[in-house]
């Protein structure tokens, strides 16, 4: 009884701490993204203007929460569920530290794809839901964008799978005892982080919510706490790719040990995180079918062609 | 020795029940995704039947290709079918014409055919051995060591079926290139 009560403590806390933390990234982000654009940014509520978070959540819960008339009212109330649920399900098989995760599954890195492909019914089924031509038009930019960038991601890993020899995520981390897969998965590092931006449609790939053309993609219909959903998936999206670079290339919770484990993973996730903010600052979006040719044209033979040298020379070094 | 015994026979009544619970929303989802009359909702319940299906694979001891049965099936096909469904933009004469299709006159045929080959199930069920099925979990490396050992020519047919599917829509979607003028529309030579 005593370790199912473990569990459960564990769950709550992990939900607990991560819902805090996506939603702190909201000021984050807009805290750094003044600093970029050399402004202050919310500066007045509380220390730094950190209350801002609570400020925003109180708005959000008291807007109206209108459904269209014209809408398919059960997939639009749904929708933004989904993305939520999704990505904390995806959470379930980080390793935060030896001894602190939920769940070891051996195929634990399947589990990550398999959860983030069903991510995508949030953006198909908002956007047609909402039964709005701009929406539609999100939708289906989304669906193609997040189906095509699966698939490298998916190749990307594959790399990393050869070398530790496991699905299992505390396996992974520790195959990178002697060096983070970083060095040697360099080519695979890079193709996932650009395919980890396009999963979570972050900018400069947020084609599907472009608001220059599409006033806000999928999400046009949303409001008050349903749009509150999107919102929060995006940030805890972000959190978890960040998360999954941290333990599949930068080595997870290990580092030198003048800092505890919990505090290296967290330290290396943030890094990344402050990464997807940068480059939202910095970074133009391409056109949607520059986009596309862009993954399978270059992102698809360069992760084959990772696979291939990564195969190549673990059969060599076997030998 | 007994009490162990008593834990595996309450483990594996465990596992019993969550698989008649996912062998009923399998089941009652797959129901749905024939009666209903709008095409996403029927989709959407088809999504569900496949991920409890998921769910009863790793009830069985192959995770694996639970997960696999997710992201290709519920991940990327039946995305793919919502998004042909999205263009199609059927609307509610779709629904009207469904619900004339779906009378109960239809129903009778089907019926008493699937109540024939119930009868046939539950016989033979009810006859045959109960199998003495000792749980063991097929981790993605013996998947692995099947796929590519005795079965290899399976998975080169796959391959090759692929490849004509990929030739195919190649061949589809290659399109001349025009160009629109505000006078004239000339065919480049491509």
């Amino acid at each position: 009884m005593n370790e199912v009560l473990r569990y459960i403590l564990m769950v709550v806390i992990a939900l607990f701490a991560l819902t805090t933390v996506a939603a702190w990234l909201i000021w984050l982000e807009r805290r750094m993204l003044a600093l970029w654009q050399d402004r202050y940014g919310p500066n007045r509520a509380g220390p730094f203007g950190l209350f801002i978070v609570a400020a925003d959540t109180i708005k959000l819960f008291f807007k109206e929460d209108w459904i269209p008339p014209f809408a398919d009212k059960k997939i639009f109330v749904v929708a933004p569920a989904i993305v939520a649920a999704t990505v904390l399900m995806s959470f379930v098989i980080i390793p935060f530290a030896p001894g602190i995760l939920i769940a070891d599954l051996n195929v634990g890195l399947l589990f990550f794809l398999a959860m983030s492909s069903l991510g995508v019914y949030s953006i198909v089924l908002g956007g047609w839901a909402s039964n709005n031509k701009y929406s539609l038009l999100g939708a289906l930019r989304g669906a193609s964008q997040m189906i095509s960038y699966e698939v490298f991601m998916g190749l990307s890993l594959m790399g990393v799978v050869m070398l530790s020899g496991s699905f299992r995520l505390t396996d992974i981390v520790l195959a990178q005892e002697k060096y983070w897969f970083i060095v040697t998965q360099p080519v695979a590092f890079v193709v996932f982080m650009i395919a980890g931006i396009a999963e979570t449609h972050r900018l400069p790939f947020d084609i599907p919510e472009a608001e220059s053309e599409l006033v806000a993609g999928f999400h046009s219909e949303y409001s008050g706490m349903k749009f509150g959903m999107f919102f929060i998936g995006e940030y805890l999206g972000i959190t978890l790719i960040s998360a999954m670079i941290a333990t599949l290339f930068l080595g997870g919770w290990l580092g030198p040990a003048f800092l505890p484990p919990l505090v290296w993973f967290i330290l290396k996730t943030f890094v990344f995180i402050l990464l997807f903010i940068l480059l939202r600052a910095s970074l133009p979006r391409p056109r949607y079918d520059q986009l596309m040719e862009y993954g399978w044209k270059i992102l698809l033979p360069v992760a084959l062609l990772n696979l291939l040298v990564t195969g190549g020379i673990v059969l060599m070094m076997d030998k | 020795m007994k009490i162990h015994q008593l834990t595996y026979i309450a483990y594996c009544l465990k596992m019993d029940i969550f698989f008649y619970i996912t062998a009923f929303v399998t089941l009652f989802s797959t129901i749905m995704v024939i009666t209903r009359h709008n095409p996403v909702h029927a989709l959407l319940y088809l999504v569900i039947s496949l991920l409890s299906l998921s769910v009863i694979f790793f009830l069985l001891g192959a995770p694996f290709v639970a997960l696999l049965e997710i992201i290709i099936y519920a991940g990327a096909i039946m995305v793919l079918f919502i998004f042909v469904i999205m263009l199609l933009n059927l609307g509610k004469e779709t629904a009207a014409q469904e619900k004339a299709w779906l009378k109960p006159k239809i129903w009778i045929g089907p019926v008493i055919l699937s109540t024939i080959l119930l009868a046939e199930l539950v016989y033979l069920i009810t006859m045959a051995q109960p199998p003495s099925y000792t749980l063991q979990t097929v981790d993605s490396k013996a998947v692995a060591i099947s796929l590519f050992g005795p079965y290899l020519i399976g998975v080169e047919l796959a391959a090759m079926l692929l490849m004509a599917g990929v030739v195919g829509t190649a061949h589809i979607g290659q399109q001349k290139k025009t160009v629109l003028h505000r006078f004239l529309k000339e065919e480049e030579p491509s």
